[in-house]
């Protein structure tokens, strides 16, 4: 089986991991209440979606 | 044949996922209206409209079919004597999937499977009927009788000349409209905004206005309306109680 022959350092370690960047989620305004909300999903603000109330809030 | 669904099943193995599609199924005839994830909706979906289908058939043979699936009498006999009666007039699609974002815990993606409302009588008659004569004119088009394939092409390739000869300088959507101007400003006494892609109209108001490139000015909403466009739908309650207030 391969095995890594050498020991990796902390500096190439941090090096790789300093490219791992959470990225903001793609929001759209709401067009009942204007806050923000995923795009194709219900408003988690007022509950609707398309104009119609879909959960309760 | 239908074709057995691809991949993994629900919750592991067949017999899981058959019970958990009942067990959904169920629970969707009772409440109405039930919240699951996006997967089980998904696969929920087909699984409930079929057995709205027996329903709707109504006979002994479909109502064992549907006991034999759901198991509470009850809710066979609800989807039976109401649920179908509800849909008599709907060629299908009998429930409404509307995602509502991830859950928290786990962040799995959530979504609300509903069954939709009765359908009005006129509309899907109309809808029918236009759909049917669509089909009998490209029949007639492919058949090769010509006196009706002509007369269906003719006015439909009348109809962008007008427009493109209305866009230089006549009004082109008749009276209170407007073409837009080289400069992309606003003509004197035009300020409402058409967009020919979308046929929608946006006022002064509009949180859409500023960003929207007018390809059609109108001098009122009024003259919008006439010309076949629309107030964007998130505006159209909120207005009207604008107008009441005012
Ligand atoms: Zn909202």
């Amino acid at each position: 089986m391969a095995v890594p022959k050498r020991r990796m350092s902390r500096s190439n370690t941090r090096s790789r991991r300093a490219q791992w960047k959470a990225q903001a989620v793609a929001t759209v305004p709401c067009p009942q209440c204007k806050s923000p909300k995923l795009p194709h999903a219900a408003c988690g603000v007022c509950g609707t979606y398309n104009g119609r109330q879909v959960v309760e809030v | 044949m239908p074709q057995p669904t691809k991949g993994a099943r629900l919750g592991g193995s067949p017999a899981h996922q058959r019970l958990m599609l009942a067990n959904l199924a169920t629970s969707l005839f009772r409440h109405g209206k039930i919240r699951t994830t996006e997967t089980k909706a998904k696969r929920l979906r087909p699984f409930a409209e079929r057995l709205v289908t027996f329903g709707k058939r109504g006979d002994l043979n479909s109502r064992r079919r549907a006991i034999a699936v759901l198991r509470d009498k009850e809710v066979v006999h609800q989807l039976f004597e109401e649920i179908a009666r509800r849909y008599a007039n709907r060629p299908g699609g009998y429930t409404r999937t509307t995602k509502i974002g991830p859950r928290k815990g786990d962040n799995a993606p959530m979504a609300v499977i509903e069954l939709v409302e009765e359908l009005a009588v006129a509309e899907p008659e109309a809808k029918r009927a236009a759909r049917k004569a669509a089909k009998a004119d490209a029949v007639a088009a492919l058949a090769g009788e010509t006196d009706e394939a002509d007369e269906a092409a003719a006015p439909e390739a009348k109809a962008p000349e007008t427009d493109l000869v209305g866009a230089d300088e006549e009004p082109p959507y008749g009276e209170g409209s407007h073409a837009p101007l080289e400069d992309d400003s606003q003509p004197e006494g035009f300020p409402i905004k058409g967009n020919e892609d979308s046929k929608l109209y946006h006022t002064t108001d509009s949180p859409s206005y500023k960003r929207t490139v007018a390809e059609v000015w109108f001098a009122t909403e009024e003259a919008a309306e006439a010309a076949g466009f629309q107030k964007p739908p998130s505006q159209r309650d909120k207005d009207d109680s604008e107008d009441s207030a005012e």
